[in-house]
């Protein structure tokens, strides 16, 4: 207020394009309360007017685990080791399922936001940030299951043994989310303009799953199928969830190199969604 | 005294493309990617036409907006006026950030909070209370900015009772009027209104225009508002722009702009001749071909004084052989208030038809206005009125200019619509 009449205190300035990269993380924290009351609403909203409510949270990973067990491992008797099989599938599916919510959730971000995009400004990364935030909670939810169900079997007789990598788990999860969320903006851009991405959105997150290791060891396709092994090899998806399972149920085999592999493609991904983002975000109204 | 100039808009232009994007848009997107690595200004700039929205243009690209430059101190009301078409939202869009302007720049020295529509982001789920939370930040404010003023923000909407039920509940009135009081509470330094005051019913317009003068004269806002209703446009704002064909025709007072806006909107000439361009409503059993305005000497004119006659000579074809018709004739003040409707059977005339075409004259003795713009609308119909003939909005315009044989003081709009010298006496 002191210098108003100096001609360049200017507060702010509208462009017709964003600087080549920004993420205003300043802006970003001045909207923070908006964060946590999108992320309310997701998660008080989602089930409202259903009998079973947030319970639908667990019937989904349960149910899929249910099936995977009886399909691949006793129909096609894929060897799970010492571990139980449906406890290996559980988690596979809850690590599995967090990134794709926050995918499909955040990869129509601009389409299914129009409406209010187009009335008023906010920070846009709000709401796909939202998205993560608010599957995470739901995916703390599914975790207490497996935890439950990790339990049942401990104390039933089986042979478990928790890595001490464990305590690394959150930060893998981030990066799961991260990924989810980089892919999620990337392809959100491309909607706006090129509605094709959603379809291939829908259909090709089923095929992801079984180039991403959910439901066998990463080392059985390496055996089985050593000419296509690479491919679930270099996908950081497999990588992370073969950690996972690393982490919850000591079975499996990581690299370092790998891990570094795979953090590098995660934030490479994010910073790539971001640009695009960024530059989609400015006039997607006209296009959308 | 330097200016404080609080938003500063430099070289705006917009442009859009037309037709449905999908087709051909790869192909211009890799030909713009391909002008653009190789340092070539974007081949689909330089093309483009002027935005009228009625002829058809040969490329398909517009500028919504052309060259807008303006800059609005602080504590300003500036209204944007204009047709539709004229690129005033496309204007509050760029201001409010939802969309780049294509070309220029909008410098800024405050928060810039925009109500575009009212109860963006409600969900039908949640309650009123929380969805105040949720549009309250959604418009920018922090929750501990909300919570301050939540009992505020409930008794002004007059919900208090539904407070606590979803919003899916409620009537689209109330939906409305929780929507308002949530925007009516924000403080940002610069608040872009768009037709919010197009709703709810005329008690509640009534409370929002007064909240919208609170805003702008009590807390000296600065505030950008964007209206089809003239009234509130007039009541609200001390300047004014008038947009037309996305170029910036005319910066001024309010009263001037408004004025210059209804002067847009038809022809300041005193004579027309209605053809297939007229924009016209009705059977056209009966239809006007022409009309003309002149004064007390039969001399045709657009500017009277008060006191004049005002004479309208009309030219009416009959397609169908009515035998019988009525005409009306509206005269509206510049801010789009009806002034008076004149009709033949008030003064006891009948329009016999008996020939193809016949000619008519109204003449207003004595014509008592405030100085300013007034337009004048015909309609023809049968005499009970059930079907229009003919109707033509704003076929004509007139101007009462200051001074005259009456008056010998200055008389602003502002002070009253009518003049009158009635009898004084002192007893």
């Amino acid at each position: 207020m002191n210098d108003n009449n100096t001609p360049n205190d200017w507060l702010f300035e509208i462009t017709p394009k964003n600087k080549f990269f920004s993420l205003n993380l300043k802006e970003v924290w001045q909207y923070r309360d908006l964060l946590f009351l999108f992320v309310k609403r997701d998660v008080i909203t989602v089930y409202k007017q259903t009998v079973l409510g947030p319970l639908w949270y667990l019937i989904q990973p349960l149910f899929t685990s249910v099936t995977f067990t009886i399909i691949f491992n006793n129909v096609a008797g894929i060897d799970t080791g010492t571990v139980p099989p449906f406890l290996f599938n559980l988690a596979g599916i809850t690590v599995w399922s967090y990134f794709t919510a926050c995918l499909t959730g955040t990869s129509d971000t601009f389409k299914v936001n129009a409406a209010i995009f187009g009335k008023v400004y906010f920070p846009r990364i709000i709401t796909p940030l939202s998205v993560v935030i608010s599957n995470l909670i739901k995916f703390g939810i599914q975790f207490l299951i497996f935890i439950a169900f990790y339990f049942f079997y401990y104390f039933s007789g089986s042979n478990l043994t928790i890595n001490s990598t464990l305590i690394l788990f959150p930060v893998l999860i981030a990066f799961m989310g991260i990924l989810g969320l980089g892919l999620g903006m990337f392809i959100s851009s491309l909607v706006t303009k090129y509605r094709d991405f959603t379809y291939l959105v829908s259909f090709g997150i089923q095929l992801l799953m079984y180039l991403s290791a959910v439901m066998y060891p990463m080392e059985l396709i390496k055996k089985k199928l050593p000419e296509f092994g690479w491919i679930v090899e270099y996908n950081p998806l497999a990588y992370i969830i073969e950690t996972a399972r690393y982490m919850l149920l000591d079975i499996g085999e990581i690299s370092l190199l790998g891990l570094i592999y795979t953090f590098t493609i995660t934030i490479a991904v994010f910073f790539i969604g971001l640009l695009f983002f960024n530059k989609t975000e400015k006039s997607f109204i006209d296009t959308v | 005294m330097e200016k404080d100039i609080i938003l500063k808009a430099e070289n705006i232009s917009k442009q859009y493309r037309l037709g449905q994007v999908g087709t051909g848009t790869l192909s211009h997107d890799l030909n713009r990617w391909w002008h653009q690595i190789r340092g070539k200004e974007n081949p689909y700039l330089k093309i483009g036409d002027t935005n009228d929205r009625s002829t058809k243009g040969d490329s398909d690209y517009v500028w919504a907006l052309q060259d807008i430059n303006f800059e609005v101190q602080r504590g300003e009301v500036l209204g944007i006026i204009g047709k539709n078409g004229a690129g005033k939202s496309t204007l509050l869009k760029i201001l409010s950030k939802v969309t780049a302007p294509t070309t220029g720049s909008i410098k800024s020295r405050g928060r810039i909070a925009s109500l575009l529509e009212v109860g963006t982001g409600f969900n039908g789920e949640m309650t009123g209370r929380e969805n105040v939370f949720l549009n309250g930040a959604i418009l920018g404010m922090t929750k501990k900015e909300i919570t301050s003023k939540l009992n505020e923000i409930i008794e002004f909407s007059g919900c208090e009772r539904y407070i606590d039920t979803p919003v899916k509940r409620y009537s689209s009135g109330m939906t409305v009027r929780l929507a308002f009081a949530v925007a009516a509470f924000l403080e940002p330094e610069i608040l872009v209104v768009d037709e919010v005051l197009a709703v709810g019913d005329a008690e509640f317009q009534k409370k929002a225009i007064g909240k919208m003068q609170d805003i702008s004269k009590g807390q000296g806002r600065t505030v950008l508002f964007v209206s089809h209703n003239m009234a509130a446009v007039k009541s609200l704002c001390t300047r004014g722009i008038v947009l037309e064909n996305g170029k910036i025709k005319f910066t001024g007072n309010i009263d001037e702009s408004l004025d210059v806006y209804s002067d847009n909107a038809n022809s300041t000439e005193h004579s027309v001749v209605f053809d297939s361009d007229t924009k016209r409503l009705g059977t056209g059993n009966i239809q006007f071909i022409s009309a003309e305005i002149s004064d007390q000497f039969e001399k045709l004119k657009y500017e009277f004084s008060i006191g004049d006659d005002l004479n309208i000579k009309f030219k009416l074809k009959n397609n169908t052989n009515e035998a019988k018709s009525e005409v009306g004739i509206q005269i509206k003040s510049s801010d789009e208030m009806p002034i008076f409707h004149i009709m033949g059977r008030d003064s006891n005339f009948e329009l016999n038809h008996i020939t193809e075409q016949e000619e008519y004259i109204v003449s207003i003795k004595d014509i008592r206005l405030f100085p300013g713009i007034y337009t004048i609308s015909l309609t023809s119909n049968t005499t009970t009125g059930h079907q229009i003939f003919d109707s033509i909005e704003n076929a004509l315009s007139f101007q009462i200019m200051d001074g005259g044989k009456y008056t010998i003081r200055n008389l602003p709009r502002a002070a009253g619509l009518f003049f009158l010298n009635p009898e004084w006496k002192k007893l």
